[in-house]
């Protein structure tokens, strides 16, 4: 396969960045998008140019490092995929794609295609943690957990952090990644002791970082890798509600 | 021969000590609902419903046309002299017209500010045609939608509630103004009303789910009702304030 990409290039933070094109030959069907970037990756470096920076860890799907924003689209047009499994086969032969970083005025571009996702740490530090009693592990069934509930908690914990949402939103908004988090804790009886200040200080948190507002478009959901149902974000308007009604 | 690998635990996720003068953002102000992108969006949904009952009312009492200009004129007065012998002359109607004031008012206060919050969140944009991946169409001209509601409804009042840009003028009954605001020869008001009913029903189509979910009342099960009773009322109401001016043009109330 040969190929066209027009790729984000920002040396710095401070840096203005550009679309740069760049024609890459011989690409595997079976390369993974990140491969067929690092082929590219090893060219620039024999030219003595600067490699295309991008997050990437796993590469299997579950840690939610890689992501950008392929031919307009978070994580590409593949449905429920990371970047990383996304495969070059979904592409047609001589096609040009656009790859750009996450834009969100709270996940400030580092390099290239890495942005800084720090704010998502600030919002699990605000409130997503359980209170523990100090000691030995409690026996697994020692607290009873609906099955409906273990299973929709255990949904909602699947999200990896990736920050398409908040890429895919046109309001550019965290509230399917917080919502996801408060959900899994909510939902879990280990999560009740502070159900509603958690939901209070995340939810304050996500605004304070510079995220957008919630329109209730499922771009998110959309694009969501791991397909995080939009329902956790009613679960979290309905803890907050509760939480600033006390 | 004693190997002994030393980890230095903690260099791969200590926290990131920022710069002098670059502390990020913390919660400063805990509390201030009413500052909170989830508070402002509770007061975009309780303001809509209030919006959506008054339709509802307001629908029911168009269709009274088609029970002759007496009926109608009739509803328009007890509006105005309902509760009389208690409360004076047009308390309710007033009452209502408050209510939707500061309705209108704070649906549009939340929508633009948070409107300005979402461009600010995201500065710079994809340079992608940006493709809507949700199914979605009427979730994304609800800014736009608001927008030409809005005018339209600035348009309405002038047409037949002021009688300002009406054949008839201010001083007639209310069905004189209906009948002659959408004579066939006036076939462009029709348009203009068929249009912007059109798009109340996409705002509502997206709005009152919206509403439902906002407020947190929306989950899993309920999801599918929800929408059914978003798409059904929305379509309900289109049908309900078009079958009027339609029937006025094409002369089957006359």
């Amino acid at each position: 396969m040969n190929l066209t990409l027009k790729v984000w290039r920002q040396s710095g933070p401070k840096d203005r960045g550009r679309m740069v094109t760049y024609r890459v030959e011989d690409v595997s069907p079976d390369m993974s998008f990140l491969e067929m970037l690092d082929v590219l990756n090893e060219r620039l470096i024999l030219e003595g140019d600067d490699p295309i920076a991008f997050d990437h860890d796993c590469r299997e799907g579950i840690c939610g490092m890689c992501g950008m924003v392929i031919n307009g689209v978070a994580h590409g047009e593949q449905v429920a995929t990371t970047t990383c499994q996304l495969h070059m086969r979904h592409f047609e032969d001589g096609a040009t794609i656009t790859i750009e970083p996450w834009r969100a005025a709270p996940f400030p571009v580092i390099k290239d295609l890495v942005v800084d996702r720090s704010s998502f740490d600030r919002i699990i530090q605000a409130g997503g943690f359980v209170s523990v009693p100090a000691g030995s592990a409690p026996d697994a069934h020692s607290v009873p957990v609906r099955k409906e509930d273990a299973d929709a908690a255990f949904d909602a914990a699947t999200c990896i952090g990736c920050g398409a949402c908040v890429a895919a939103c046109p309001n550019g908004s965290a509230s399917l990644f917080t919502a996801a988090k408060i959900t899994h804790l909510s939902l879990l009886p280990q999560g009740q002791p502070e159900r509603l200040s958690r939901a209070k200080a995340m939810v304050d948190q996500m605004d304070a970082e510079g995220f957008g507002g919630c329109t209730n478009t499922g771009e998110c959901t959309a694009v969501c890798p791991k397909g995080i149902p939009l329902d956790t974000i009613a679960q979290m308007n309905s803890d907050y509600l509760k939480a600033n009604a006390k | 021969m004693n190997v002994t690998a030393t980890i230095e635990r903690g260099a791969a996720t200590a926290p990131v000590i920022p710069p002098k003068g670059e502390e990020k953002p913390r919660a400063k102000r805990p509390g201030g609902f009413l500052t909170s992108s989830n508070g402002k969006k509770a007061v975009m949904a309780v303001t809509g419903a209030v919006m959506v009952l008054f339709l509802v009312g307001h629908m029911l009492g168009n269709l009274k046309i088609f029970a002759g200009r007496d009926s109608f004129d009739e509803y328009a007065l007890a509006l105005r002299t309902l509760l009389e012998p208690i409360a004076p002359y047009r308390t309710l109607l007033t009452l209502v017209e408050i209510v939707l004031v500061v309705s209108v008012v704070l649906h549009m206060w939340a929508a633009i500010s948070l409107s300005r919050r979402a461009a600010a969140a995201r500065p710079v944009k994809y340079a992608a045609r940006k493709k809507s991946q949700a199914k979605g169409y009427a979730t994304h001209i609800m800014r736009f939608g608001g927008i030409t509601i809005a005018l339209f409804v600035v348009w309405h009042l002038l047409d037949l509630t002021f009688g300002v840009v009406n054949p008839k003028g201010f001083d007639s009954s209310p069905a004189d103004r209906m009948i002659a605001g959408f004579d066939p020869s006036r076939w462009y008001v029709t348009l203009l009303y068929i249009v912007a009913v059109a798009m109340v029903g996409l705002h509502l189509r997206h709005g009152i789910w919206s509403a439902f979910q906002t407020l947190g009342v929306a989950n899993r099960d309920r999801n599918r009702a929800l929408r059914a009773v978003a798409g059904l009322g929305s379509a309900v109401l289109v049908i309900g304030f078009l079958a009027p001016p339609l029937a006025i043009t094409f002369g089957v109330v006359q």
